[in-house]
């Protein structure tokens, strides 16, 4: 009897892990942050299309903002773009481009040619701040709190969605909070 | 053949190479000021993981992340940090994730110990069925005797 039961039993536990490691297989790809509930990377950028002048993390304490890592040889950043637009329009929060790994030329093709939603466009030439963000996939978005606590992170195009249920309640409790 | 047609089909052989050309990321070589900063930056490239193609590690991948993430290493190799200090800070950047090899510790505890207690479960088993048969030969024995 115990003979019969057993391997049936190994069998079963045996699908029940396929079925929930393939439902989970999607995720996987996406990492969770280490930097959620952290403070935001030290940096200090030049600011896109205004030779001269830099931006550093303590310019946007204060005010929740949306750092939005993106580039013109970026094709997801094209699909989120009229997303991060509209956010911007909306007025919810700060939206701060950061052009990494790219030409300052092609960057200001690029927001010449499909609009510019952001407030400022930092310049991460060398990618260094992008790697202190963690980012490795092109387009992310980070959400920081008005103490300039990273609170929310998509990786991958932003949606109306993610800002319905991610973005936009994380903003209201911080305003609550005050 | 004239050499005007020769130029011709020169020019378009040319032409057809530069097809096969791509803009690549020119890479400055990676210089170390002895071996043993060399073999660090290898072992530790090895174990790391590329981000980006998440099966390949940092030595082998030619993603701009790993090129960047390798320059990173580079720096700090030749700045005379640690190893642990090395991993430290792209595990803060990254997580855990990007070691091959994860560190034991709390949420970790499963992965390292299963493979020990399955083999403990195995032994049990084999155990109870080996004295199960003796048991058999014996009681065999007995009733040949």
């Amino acid at each position: 009897m115990n003979s019969r039961v057993l391997p049936l039993m190994a069998f079963v536990l045996l699908v029940a892990l396929l079925v929930v490691g393939l439902k989970i297989a999607d995720r996987k790809t996406q990492l969770p942050s280490p930097l959620i509930n952290k403070p935001a990377p030290a940096f200090n950028l030049p600011v896109l299309g205004q030779a001269g002048r830099t931006m550093s993390r303590e310019s946007f304490l204060g005010t929740p903002y949306l750092v939005n890592f993106w580039a013109s040889w970026c094709v997801t950043c094209r699909v989120e773009h009229p997303v991060i637009t509209d956010l911007a329009r909306s007025g919810a929060l700060r939206v701060i481009g950061f052009n990494f790994r790219d030409e300052n030329a092609d960057a200001l093709a690029w927001l010449a040619q499909f609009g510019n939603p952001y407030e400022v466009t930092l310049v991460d030439l060398d990618g260094r701040i992008s790697i202190d963000f963690g980012v490795y996939a092109a387009p992310e978005s980070f959400l920081v709190d008005p103490s300039g606590v990273i609170v929310f992170k998509q990786l991958g195009a932003m949606t109306h969605d993610i800002i319905e249920t991610e973005i936009l309640p994380r903003i209201a409790s911080m305003e609550s909070g005050n | 053949m004239s050499i005007y047609k020769f130029f011709i089909i020169l020019f378009l052989f040319t032409v057809s190479l530069s097809a096969f050309a791509q803009k690549t990321d020119v890479q400055e070589p990676l210089l170390f000021a002895n071996q043993q900063q060399q073999e660090r930056f290898n072992k530790l490239t090895e174990e790391l993981r590329c981000l980006v193609c998440q099966n390949q590690n940092l030595a082998d991948s030619d993603a701009p992340l790993a090129h960047d993430l390798r320059r990173e290493v580079h720096e700090m190799v030749l700045a005379g940090r640690t190893n642990e200090q090395i991993k430290e800070f792209l595990v803060t950047r990254y997580g855990d994730f990007v070691l091959y090899r994860p560190p034991v510790q709390k949420n970790t505890y499963l992965l390292w110990l299963a493979p020990l207690v399955l083999l403990l479960i195995g032994a049990l088993i084999l155990r109870s069925s080996i004295g199960k048969r003796s048991a058999l030969l014996e009681t065999d024995k007995e009733t040949k005797d």
